[in-house]
């Protein structure tokens, strides 16, 4: 069984003991405990089940690399899945549930799968997903989805609340084992900026773990000494819990600090994500232990090496009472001497190489442990926990010599460099066949913007496992020379294992696991690749290897040396998959940071926003602004709102908060000119005082936006936009101003914002300007298309006389800061006449009866101005503009093409959104040919029946057809072309 | 996520406060131009894996336009200048040429 032992445990308090729960089951652990740890100490070694044949899970590693040990964490809005026990602190009333299991981990029928499993070879998603389809759809997939997914979604709404900062730095280092230490003091004492980051709650790595001595002192103390150091240095910043996620370019960095995880609700935010920007990053990212393929390696009890030492030193824990340990290297040693040491049993160590030397071995021998070189295991057995091991040759095919009883196997491959963040931004890795892993290759560095390394590696992930090694390392990284001197065992070499015994039999190979979370096999990866699948990254795929939440920290190395050895082609040729951030997973909340409920986005607001809330307005998104779509009065639903309003604007007087509508100055002596390659028609000989509508096209052709354009005086004009193309007008127009006419003497300035403009629309509209008083607003004074500046109840104002409604309408501009007043007295000067608010789908309403286009409805970026019947607003004379030349293709001279309709049923009712006529025939991919489709559709309540708008092949040659249309649920219904102005055709009521 | 500087403010600008314009260096072609020449201008992009000239907007800062010689492949800068300009300035084609001797030059 796992227990605490009486003493030791160098990260626990045990005077302060913390109570936590696990499956409901009441248990205590330390303050300093990682939930693992705490586990462990109360014999909880099954933790979980795998995904695809819910095996028993044990816990395997101590770190970020533990990809078993996952836990369903807190509960309501602290609730989250996926929690590695490894690198969760513990702390007082903790709760967590095991995940992947049904009806109980002890019991789960999911394990049923384990009997089928060669029914779940590799790539079976695949295979399955391709035939029989109705195998799929009744089937696997109601068994996947039952028995699939690991842990479980969040319900409710995240109770914490997480944050985002700013930090730069001349460099970065990651990890805060001795190496990043090091590092740190040599760049700190040189006067850099340093920032320095470790993802667990503690300095020092390993290297206290393993007993080191630096500069004759042990680890333990140097580290403090170091530690105490660097936060002596003003120019150091160090920060725990914080672990770097993912390397960028130019030195960008993601760090994820987990500031309160371990005290929830303490009113800190929960995690904050550093956004860093780096001169230099070292990565002292340490390596990770590899496990050993041998049959039944998945049996909970089944351990790292190195993870069964942190255990039993850190925290007190022993993982078992008598531990098998097996390896092909050295280290491995360490564990089995501290084991002993500790007073456990360690009945044998099995060493795959054939010969066994070296100081540590030595040690073990010495001890008393009995050493086999040369051996290897057969197999592992038990169930929900180890109970012996069965013992073999490692150059055989795995014959039993012997058979061992034990709760507990530690286990060694080899090391393997952390280089996530080396590689993220391109670092290039080199085979080391002696230490059998990939390492940085100093040669060929991720680069930065002036071609400088952009990453350096400091200690194990360099590839040097040696602490003295170490320390000269990450001292040469950071630009020193004069390194501490570490002492230790002199080490002998390892020898690569990948499958364990050697020859060992395809029963023996269909028990070995390289990914231990998706259940991907030694045998897998061989199917794999007899089954064609030579590239690395299409196994990964075809088997899940190293998909899982751990992306393959433990199994990539192993599973592609299988790959390798299955193909007989070099590990190197084989290759990597692509290392991709986050290096570990980062929640959801800490990427959104703020950015949630009201404040997820900026918001815009016109000047007269408040009074929109105030009168119960409903608002519609619109770019980043809100506007009103409607204002319901009480018992009115939306669409009687909106249709009250329209029939008001028709009959009496509408007020519309039109502030959002783009307003672009544009000024000089080539402004005029400007404007003429800008709009399709002329707008330089536009008089003083006078408005025209223009379009703007794309450089294809395609219709981009279009609006009303004011001469203001000689040389300036006030181009009006989209509301939600103004920026975007704006950037075109200085894209063009900077980039290809830049000789020419003209400036822009996107003053939407500086001015609030209202819409008095309707025939009482100059009855309500006469009321409030002041400025000659007759036909007379300013008729239709012109504009005046002047005063109006009190207010500087001015008033264009433009309408997108067809009735007598003035826009009336009047400066940002006195919106909201001159809008009040609006509404007052009003009242007597009928006036109400309207919002934006009256106004869509109003302009679709008048047939007026809107950018975005009728237009798609693939819809030209003569499309759209506009063509009297495109100059034949301009020998020039923007889109004249796309204009020229062929194609957008073709009859055949699509152009604008109305469109009415038969029987008045509306046509439904996104209904397209078929036509016969299909095309050339077998789909049904289409000869149109409505773009804008409405119920008019002026005219009391369905209105709509729609591109038809043929365009008003067709007026008077009829044709059927599709609705999206595939009915049909007859459709009637018409002409698109529905309403006083003329045009009379808008210029009176 | 680049940092370029500006060469009009001299703000080392992150990615973010730009806003990207694609190929730089384009002719326009207008009305009456051949097709070839139009769909040069319009449609074939370079796209080349290493030194590759840029448009980019400093468009959340100055609101200048600048142009940047980089490579696509390794991130390296080899400088940024205004965009009023028809073809890159010798001292950046120089030391393009210095760091990348197989370079083909930019048309
Ligand atoms: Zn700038």
């Amino acid at each position: 069984m796992s227990t605490r032992l009486a003493k030791g445990g160098r990260l626990i308090d045990r005077a302060a003991p913390q109570d936590f729960t696990f499956n409901g089951k009441r248990l205590r652990g330390f303050k300093g405990d990682t939930l693992a740890a705490a586990l462990l100490a109360n014999d909880q070694m099954l933790v979980g089940r795998s995904f695809k044949y819910h095996r028993p899970r044990g816990i395997v590693a101590s770190g970020a690399e533990e990809p078993n040990a996952l836990v369903n964490m807190g509960e309501g809005g602290r609730f989250e899945p996926n929690q590695r026990t490894t690198t969760t602190e513990l702390f007082d009333g903790l709760t967590c549930t095991s995940q992947n299991h049904f009806p109980s981990l002890e019991f789960d029928i999911g394990v049923l799968n384990n009997y089928a499993a060669r029914f779940l070879p590799a790539g079976f998603y695949y295979k399955t997903f391709i035939h029989p389809r109705a195998a799929w759809k009744h089937v696997f997939e109601p068994i996947i989805r039952q028995s699939a997914g690991l842990g479980k979604v969040p319900k409710d709404r995240d109770a914490d609340r997480y944050e985002q900062a700013y930090a730069f730095c001349d460099l970065l280092i990651t990890g805060g084992g001795i190496a990043g230490l090091q590092a740190a003091l040599t760049a700190g004492k040189a006067g850099k900026r340093v920032w320095l980051m470790e993802q667990t709650a503690h300095w020092g790595g390993r290297a206290p773990v393993d007993g080191v001595e630096i500069d004759g002192t042990p680890a333990e103390a140097w580290v403090k000494n170091a530690v105490q150091a660097l936060e002596a240095m003003e120019n150091v910043t160090m920060r725990l819990r914080c672990m770097a996620a993912g390397s960028y370019d130019h030195g960008y960095v993601l760090a994820d600090e987990k500031v309160a995880d371990h005290t929830p609700g303490d009113g800190r935010p929960r995690h904050r994500l550093w956004r860093i920007r780096a001169g230099q990053i070292i990565a002292a990212t340490g390596a990770i232990e590899r496990p050993l393929s041998f049959a039944g390696n998945d049996i909970p009890g089944v351990m790292l090496a190195a993870a069964m030492r942190d255990y039993l030193v850190n925290w007190a824990v022993a993982p078992g009472d008598r531990t098998v340990v097996v390896t092909n290297n050295d280290d491995a040693y360490r564990t089995a001497i501290a084991l002993k040491e500790a007073g456990l049993e360690v009945p044998v160590i099995l060493d795959a190489r054939a010969t066994v030397t070296g100081d540590l071995p030595a040690k073990a021998r010495a001890l008393g442990i009995r050493v086999e070189a040369g051996k290897a295991i057969a197999k592992v057995k038990g169930g929900k926990r180890v109970t012996s091991v069965a013992i073999c040759a490692q150059a055989g095919q795995g014959a039993v010599l012997e058979e061992i009883a034990c709760d507990a196997v530690a286990m060694s491959g080899g090391w393997s460099p952390v280089v996530h963040l080396w590689s993220h931004c391109g670092g290039k890795l080199n085979w080391d066949a002696a230490q059998a892993h990939f390492a940085p290759d100093p040669a060929r560095p991720p680069l930065n913007h002036d071609g400088s390394a952009l990453v350096v590696t400091a200690g194990a992930a360099s590839g040097v496992l040696l602490a003295g090694d170490v320390l000269a390392n990450a001292t040469a990284a950071a630009g020193g020379d004069v390194a501490p001197v570490a002492s230790g065992p002199v080490e002998a070499a390892m020898e690569p294992v990948w499958v364990m015994p050697q020859g060992a039999t395809i029963d023996l190979r269909m028990k070995m696991w390289l990914d231990y979370q998706n259940d991907v096999k030694v045998s897998d990866v061989q199917l794999a690749a007899r089954e064609g699948y030579s590239s690395v990254e299409h196994t990964k795929r075809y088997t899940t290897l190293g998909m899982a939440t751990d992306q393959g920290k433990l199994s990539n190395i192993n599973g592609l040396a299988v790959l390798a050895d299955s193909l007989s082609s070099p590990i190197p040729q084989v290759g990597t998959t692509t290392f991709r951030p986050p290096y570990t997973p980062v929640t959801f909340g800490a990427l959104a940071g703020e950015a949630r409920g009201d404040i997820f986005q900026p918001l815009r607001q016109t000047p007269i926003h408040a009074w929109h809330e105030a009168h119960n307005a409903y608002f519609e998104p619109v770019g980043l602004w809100r506007r009103p779509y409607c204002y319901p009065r009480p018992g009115e639903t939306h669409e009687q709102a909106v249709h009250r309003e329209v029939v008001n604007t028709r009959t009496n007087v509408g007020l519309l908060d039109a502030s959002t509508l783009g307003k672009i100055i544009v000024k000089g002596p080539d402004a005029g000119k400007f404007l003429d390659m800008l709009y399709t028609n002329v707008m330089s000989n536009l008089g003083i005082g006078k408005c025209r509508y223009g379009l703007m096209c794309s450089e294809q052709g395609f219709l981009s936006d279009d609006g009303v354009v004011a001469r203001i005086d000689e040389d300036t004009w006030l181009c009006h936009t989209t509301s939600g193309g103004a920026d975007r007008i704006h950037a075109w127009m200085e894209d063009w101003l900077q980039c290809e006419w830049w000789d020419w003497q003209v400036y822009t300035a996107n003053v939407t914002e500086q001015f609030a403009q209202i819409a008095v629309v309707g025939p009482n509209a100059r009855k309500v300007l006469e009321k409030l008083g002041g400025m000659d607003v007759s036909k007379e004074a300013l008729p239709f298309m012109q504009w005046a500046d002047g005063e109006m109840g009190g207010f500087r104002v001015r008033a264009y006389r433009i309408s997108f409604s067809g009735e007598l309408s003035y826009e009336i501009a009047v400066p940002a800061s006195e919106g909201r007043a001159f809008w009040d007295a609006l509404v007052t000067a009003g009242a007597e006449f009928g006036m109400m608010p309207y919002g934006t789908e009256g106004l869509h309403v109003l302009r679709a009866e008048k047939g007026f286009i809107m950018i975005g409805d009728e237009t798609d970026g693939t819809v030209i101005p003569q499309d759209l019947n506009l063509g009297w607003a495109i100059s034949k004379k301009k020998a020039d503009y923007l889109g004249k030349r796309g204009q020229e293709r062929p194609f957008l001279a073709s009859p055949d093409r699509w152009k604008l309709v109305g469109l009415e049923t038969l029987d008045g009712s509306v046509i439904p959104d996104g209904s397209i006529a078929p036509a016969p025939g299909t095309n050339a991919n077998g789909q049904r040919n289409t000869q149109g489709r409505v773009t804008s559709t409405y119920y008019s309540p002026t005219l009391k029946r369905g209105i709509a708008m729609g591109l038809v092949k043929g365009g008003l040659s067709r007026v008077g057809e009829t044709i059927e249309m599709t609705r999206l649920d595939g009915s049909t219904l007859q459709v009637k072309i018409v002409d698109p102005v529905f309403y006083d055709k003329e045009g009379e009521k808008q210029n009176v | 996520m680049l940092i370029l500087e500006c060469p009009y403010c001299g703000v080392k600008a992150e990615e973010t406060e730009l806003a990207p314009g694609g190929e730089a260096h384009l002719k326009r072609f207008g009305p009456g131009s051949p097709d070839e020449d139009f769909e040069a201008y319009m449609f074939a992009r370079k796209n080349p894996k290493g030194v590759h000239f840029e448009r980019w907007r400093h468009a959340y800062g100055c609101g200048k336009w600048f142009l940047a010689a980089r490579c696509t492949a390794t991130l390296e800068v080899f400088g940024t200048y205004p965009a009023q300009t028809t073809e890159p300035p010798a001292d950046i084609v120089a030391k393009i040429m210095a760091k990348r001797p197989d370079w083909k030059g930019y048309k």
